[in-house]
């Protein structure tokens, strides 16, 4: 592909925490990755762009090895996910800690409860630890005062703060965070912007943020992938992609409809579909 | 055999199938979930404490109606005397059994059917999964075994009830002598009619558990799929109440 520049693979693949290699998936026969490659480097912020249905989701289901690649490699830690029996990949789940898109906070629960899980789930510390440990979370997304409402009772971004401090209550390796921003408002996107950025500086947290939101991203991302059709078609830190002159590039930074990335879910013919004449 | 009903044929073989794979991996997952008896009584409490209601109330009018019925079919042959025999084998034998499974499937079956697809829909059981926690061990079998301990249970307290709503209308009302309304049911019923129960109960609430949790942890990950697997439940529940009804009945003549 000409438009892959800038691309820089500094990665020496020992630091890879993440390593997507040549991974080809489809769902239903229609392929969503063919020949993707991602790396993901210890201790630093890597995103993940892309437009909406490309498989950015389906990549963080690869990694988390809630599904298979049908050909090429994805290990993690230094280990192949498809190699894995069930009890190594619950260890090297437990070392991650992942965002869902919609928060997925469990009903039944408070929100209280809901952070607690997997503290309650994986150890066996005292109640008041664990009290201490679940209100440091919530007071770092601000929602200490929220503790014991109800998942139904909160806004939707809201929930996504619960999922994060949930996401970080026992303090994993890595996070891996889908759509963190999307239904913020501006000061709460303003603070999960630099939390990200603060637990990644603070505990050197490797970090994995799948985003549309390429300016917020580019202020924390030390480095970049975009990703179109099945493959990774720029990558880079954010100043480089910026500077990319590639059309692919260029047209997801300035969010055009126009350009190499198609914006319509594949169809037949607008002008036939609506003359209502079949194809042939 | 035409090519539309083989494929009905395969399909319902695939499904049969798939049934029984969960219950296999469900009945591997209720022994670790056994160390959390926590999740399970608040389960039971679900199952069975919110039917309360309406298993008494359909236990005291079904016992009502059989005094009624009883005490009308018994008069003609002058044999009154045996109202409380007819009342006790029917309730214990059929009627509770068979009733409260068919309560629990509308009431416990579907919401515990509906509870799982949302969770399923709402990304929760996959975020349990990421965060290495088992959702068979931690959703699926704490209900399967609430359902299956609450149904026996609420078996149990429907017979109670009826038994007294059958008192309440042949003696209160229609003249029974009292104390031969108890002491012919007594000395008929055999500890075989109350095994009889006993184990139509305990099956019934494996299946209905096992069907329900199934149909839920199954169900395509939308709101309609959601509705469609409630629908699927109260039906398969039904159909195999009633069906293995007449199986374990003829076990036991
Ligand atoms: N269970 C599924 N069955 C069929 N197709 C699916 C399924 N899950 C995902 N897809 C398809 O896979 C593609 C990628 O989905 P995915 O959720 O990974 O996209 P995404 O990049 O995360 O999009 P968004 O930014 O909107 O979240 C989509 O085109 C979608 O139609
Ligand atoms: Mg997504």
């Amino acid at each position: 592909m000409d438009d892959s520049q800038p691309t820089s693979h500094p990665a020496p693949e020992t630091d890879a925490v993440i390593d997507v290699r040549d991974v080809h998936y489809a769902i239903d026969g229609r392929p969503i990755f063919a020949g993707l490659d991602v790396r993901v480097r210890r201790g630093l912020i890597t995103a993940v762009m892309g437009p909406s249905g490309t498989g950015k989701t389906t990549l963080l289901r690869l990694i988390t090895g809630q599904i298979y690649a049908d050909r090429g490699q994805v290990s993690v830690f230094g280990r192949e996910v498809a190699d894995m029996g069930r009890a190594e990949l619950f260890a090297t789940r437990r070392r991650m800690g992942m965002l869902f898109q919609n928060g997925a906070l469990l009903t039944d629960l408070t929100v209280f409860e809901n952070v607690a899980f997997p503290v309650r789930e994986r150890t066996n510390l005292p109640e008041p630890l664990i009290r201490n440990l679940v209100l440091t979370k919530l007071e770092a997304v601000g929602l200490r005062g929220a503790a014991q409402l109800m998942p139904a009772e909160l806004s939707g971004g809201m929930a996504r703060r619960v999922a994060l401090a949930r996401a970080i209550v026992m303090d994993p390796e890595m996070l891996i965070y889908d759509e963190p921003f999307v239904g913020l408002d501006p000061i709460s996107l303003g603070v999960i912007l630099r939390l990200i950025k603060q637990m990644n500086d603070a505990l050197g947290i490797t970090s994995v943020v799948v985003s549309h939101d390429v300016h917020e991203i580019a202020t924390i991302a030390d480095h970049s992938y975009l990703i179109s059709e099945g493959r990774v078609v720029a990558s880079g830190s954010p100043a480089q992609l910026a500077e990319s002159d590639s059309a692919t590039v260029h047209q997801f930074m300035t969010g055009s409809a126009e350009g190499p990335v198609r914006f319509h879910y594949p169809a037949a013919d607008y002008a036939t579909e609506l003359l209502g004449v079949e194809k042939g | 055999m035409s090519n539309g009903s083989r494929q009905g044929v395969l399909e319902a073989l695939r499904k049969a199938g798939v049934t029984a794979l969960f219950f296999g991996r469900l009945l591997a997952a209720c022994v670790p979930a056994l160390a959390r008896p926590r999740l399970i009584i608040a389960q039971i409490y679900n199952a069975g404490a919110r039917s309360l209601i309406i298993i008494m109330l359909s236990g005291l009018f079904t016992g009502m109606v059989l005094g009624l019925q009883g005490y009308d079919l018994l008069q003609r042959f002058g044999a009154t005397s045996a109202l409380g025999t007819a009342a006790a084998l029917s309730l214990l034998k059929e009627l509770g059994p068979v009733l409260t499974a068919l309560l629990f499937a509308g009431r416990a079956g579907t919401a515990l059917t509906s509870e799982i697809g949302l969770m399923r829909a709402t990304d929760q059981l996959t975020a349990m999964e990421v965060m290495a926690v088992d959702p068979m061990r931690h959703v699926a079998a704490p209900r399967f075994l609430g359902g299956l301990i609450a149904l026996p249970l609420l078996t149990a307290i429907f017979i109670v009830i009826g038994l007294y709503g059958a008192q309440l209308v042949g003696v209160q009302m229609m003249g029974v002598d009292h104390g031969i309304f108890w002491s012919q049911m007594q000395s008929a019923i055999a500890l075989k009619d109350v095994t009889e129960g006993v184990v139509k109960s305990v099956v019934f609430g494996a299946v209905l558990s096992l069907i329900a949790v199934n149909e839920g942890y199954h169900a395509d990950p939308t709101a309609e799929g959601v509705g469609r697997a409630t629908t699927r439940t109260v039906v398969a529940s039904s159909v195999m109440t009633l069906l293995l009804d007449y199986v374990l009945t003829a076990a036991f003549l």
